[in-house]
C-alpha cells in the first residue's frame, strides 16, 4: 500500500506492506535510524517517538494507521530548544552509556518537562518506568531530567 | 516479532465498520493489545478495520445527567481530565497507573474493556460502575450493563458482529467515594490483584476483585467489606478457588487495602 505521512515536517510518500510498522517504514524506507527497535512488543521504549504531538511507541504503530499522521523522530529535534538543554543536561549527568535507549528517552524526557513542569523525582521516576536502559541505572537519566526541571522552574 | 501479512481498511462509517467486521475483519483501535499480539503472532488476521477515524468514536459528550465516553477515548485523556466530575476524577486515578504515558496516548478505554485482558485496569473498574456499554451491531444499539459486559478471560458480552461505540454513564455525585488499589512490582506493568470499592451517597456499596485469570468478581453488596475490611476480604477470598497462596494473599490484600482506601 501507499502511505503519505509527514515526518520531521516534510511530507514523505511511502510504499509498505501493512504489516510493516513505524519504527521499520522510518528506519528502513526513509533511513531514520536514531529511531530503536528493542522488544517490538510496547515493554522498552526504545521505539518511542512523536505522533500527531504525543510520544508514541512506534513498533506498535502498523503502517496503515500512519497514513495522514505527522511523525517526529528523535532527528527533527535538532533545532528543538528543551530538546537542546535535555542533550547538554543528559551529558553532563552521564545519562547514556551505549546510547541505543537515548532516543526513546530523550522524546519521553522531553514530554515530562513540557507536560509536568512541577515533577519530582518520584514523579520522573514513575513517568520513566516505561523506557528501559540496560547500561546507567537510571540515576543519571533522572538528574539530567530533574536538571532540566528545575532550570526552567528558575527561568521561569 | 514481525506480523504475518494482513490487508488493512480504515472505515469512515459505522456500518462501514460493521461490514468490514461481518467480512472478517478484526477490529484494532489504539493497537497497543493488538499490536503486540500481532507482532508476536499470537493473533494472525486476514485484515483489520482500524476504527480510530470513525464519527464521535473517541471524545467525552454529555446528555443531560449521563456521561457518553467514546470508545475510542485514549487512557491519557482520560487522566488529562477530559471526562468532567467527580466520575472524571476517578477515572483519571485509574488511567494514570495504565502502563506507560507513550502506551496511554494510543490505548482506548474501548479497546482495553473489548480485549478483556482479567489484569486490564479498566476491567477491574468499570464493572463496580452504573452505567452500560453500548454496543453497535447490525440490527443497531444494544446497552449492555457494565457489571455484566465481562464474561471471563478475553471473553466479553459482545457478539461476533458487533462493535463497542461508546459507555455511558450517570455523573457521579461530588460525595460519592471510592477506593482502589492494585499491585505491580513495577509502575505500569500488569497487575497481580485489583479490587476497586465505590460507595454513592444513599447507596448500597460496590466492590471489584480483579486480575484473578477470571471475569471480575463483582460484589453487588459490599457493605460489609466496608465495615471489616480485614475479615471480609479474608471470606470473600477464601470462596475463590485460588490454587496459589501469594495469589490468595494478594486477593485478600487487594480487596482490604481498596476498602480502607475509600473516601
Ligand atoms: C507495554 C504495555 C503495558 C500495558 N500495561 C497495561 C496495564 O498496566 N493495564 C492495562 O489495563 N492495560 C495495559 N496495557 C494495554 C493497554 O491498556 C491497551 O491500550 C488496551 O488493552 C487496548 O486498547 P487499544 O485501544 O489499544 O485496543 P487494540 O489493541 O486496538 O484492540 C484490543 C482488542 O479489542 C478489540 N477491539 C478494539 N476496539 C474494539 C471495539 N470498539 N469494539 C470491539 N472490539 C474492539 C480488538 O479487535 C482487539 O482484539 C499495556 C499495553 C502495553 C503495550
Ligand atoms: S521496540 Fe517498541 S517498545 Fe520496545
Ligand atoms: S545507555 Fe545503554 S541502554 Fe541506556
Amino acid at each position: 500500500m501507499s502511505i503519505t505521512l509527514a515526518v520531521n515536517g516534510a511530507l514523505a510518500t511511502v510504499a509498505a506492506e501493512p504489516r510493516t510498522h513505524l519504527a521499520d517504514l522510518l528506519r528502513g524506507e526513509l533511513l531514520l535510524t536514531g529511531t530503536h527497535l528493542g522488544c517490538e512488543h510496547g515493554v522498552c521504549g526504545a521505539c518511542t517517538v512523536e505522533v500527531d504531538g504525543a510520544p508514541a511507541r512506534s513498533c506498535l504503530i502498523h503502517a496503515g494507521a500512519c497514513g495522514g499522521a505527522s511523525v517526529r523522530t528523535i532527528e527533527g529535534f535538532a533545532e528543538d530548544a528543551v530538546m537542546a538543554a535535555l542533550r547538554e543536561s543528559f551529558s553532563a549527568e552521564h545519562a547514556l552509556q551505549c546510547g541505543y535507549c537515548t532516543p526513546g528517552m530523550l522524546v519521553v524526557a522531553r514530554d515530562i518537562v513540557l507536560r509536568l513542569p512541577d515533577a519530582d523525582e518520584a514523579r520522573v521516576r514513575e513517568e520513566l518506568a516505561g523506557n528501559l536502559c540496560r547500561c546507567t541505572g537510571y540515576r543519571g537519566i533522572v538528574r539530567a531530567i530533574l536538571g532540566v526541571l528545575a532550570a526552567r522552574r528558575a527561568a521561569a | 516479532m514481525k506480523p504475518a501479512p494482513f490487508d488493512y481498511a480504515r472505515p469512515a462509517d459505522w456500518p462501514a465498520a460493521l461490514a468490514l467486521l461481518a467480512a472478517g475483519a478484526r477490529p484494532v483501535a489504539g493497537g497497543q493489545s493488538l499490536g503486540p499480539m500481532l507482532n508476536l503472532r499470537l493473533a494472525l488476521p486476514e485484515r483489520v478495520a482500524d476504527l480510530r477515524h470513525l464519527p464521535d468514536y473517541a471524545g467525552v459528550s454529555m446528555q443531560g445527567e449521563t456521561v457518553r465516553i467514546g470508545a475510542g477515548t485514549t487512557h491519557a485523556a482520560i487522566e488529562d481530565g477530559v471526562v468532567p466530575g467527580r466520575l472524571g476524577e476517578i477515572l483519571a486515578g485509574v488511567a494514570r497507573r495504565i502502563a506507560y504515558r507513550p502506551v496511554r496516548n494510543r490505548g482506548t478505554i474501548g479497546g482495553s474493556f473489548a480485549h478483556a485482558d482479567p489484569a486490564a485496569d479498566w476491567v477491574a473498574v468499570l464493572p463496580a460502575l452504573p452505567g452500560h456499554a453500548i454496543a453497535l451491531g447490525p440490527q443497531g444499539e444494544r446497552r449492555i450493563p457494565l457489571a455484566e459486559f465481562v464474561l471471563g478471560v478475553f471473553e466479553t458480552a459482545l457478539r461476533s458482529d458487533e462493535l463497542l461505540r461508546a459507555l455511558e454513564l450517570p455523573a457521579l455525585p461530588a460525595a460519592t467515594r471510592f477506593g482502589h488499589w492494585k499491585f505491580c512490582r513495577k509502575p505500569g506493568e500488569f497487575s497481580k490483584a485489583t479490587a476497586c470499592v465505590l460507595a454513592l451517597p444513599g447507596a448500597v456499596p460496590t466492590a471489584v476483585l480483579a486480575a484473578l485469570d477470571a471475569a471480575p468478581l463483582v460484589i453487588a453488596d459490599a457493605s460489609a467489606l466496608l465495615a471489616d475490611p480485614t475479615a471480609e476480604a479474608a471470606r470473600i477470598t477464601a470462596t475463590l478457588a485460588l490454587d496459589d497462596p501469594w495469589r490468595a494473599a494478594l486477593a485478600r490484600t487487594a480487596l482490604r487495602h481498596a476498602a480502607e482506601a475509600v473516601r
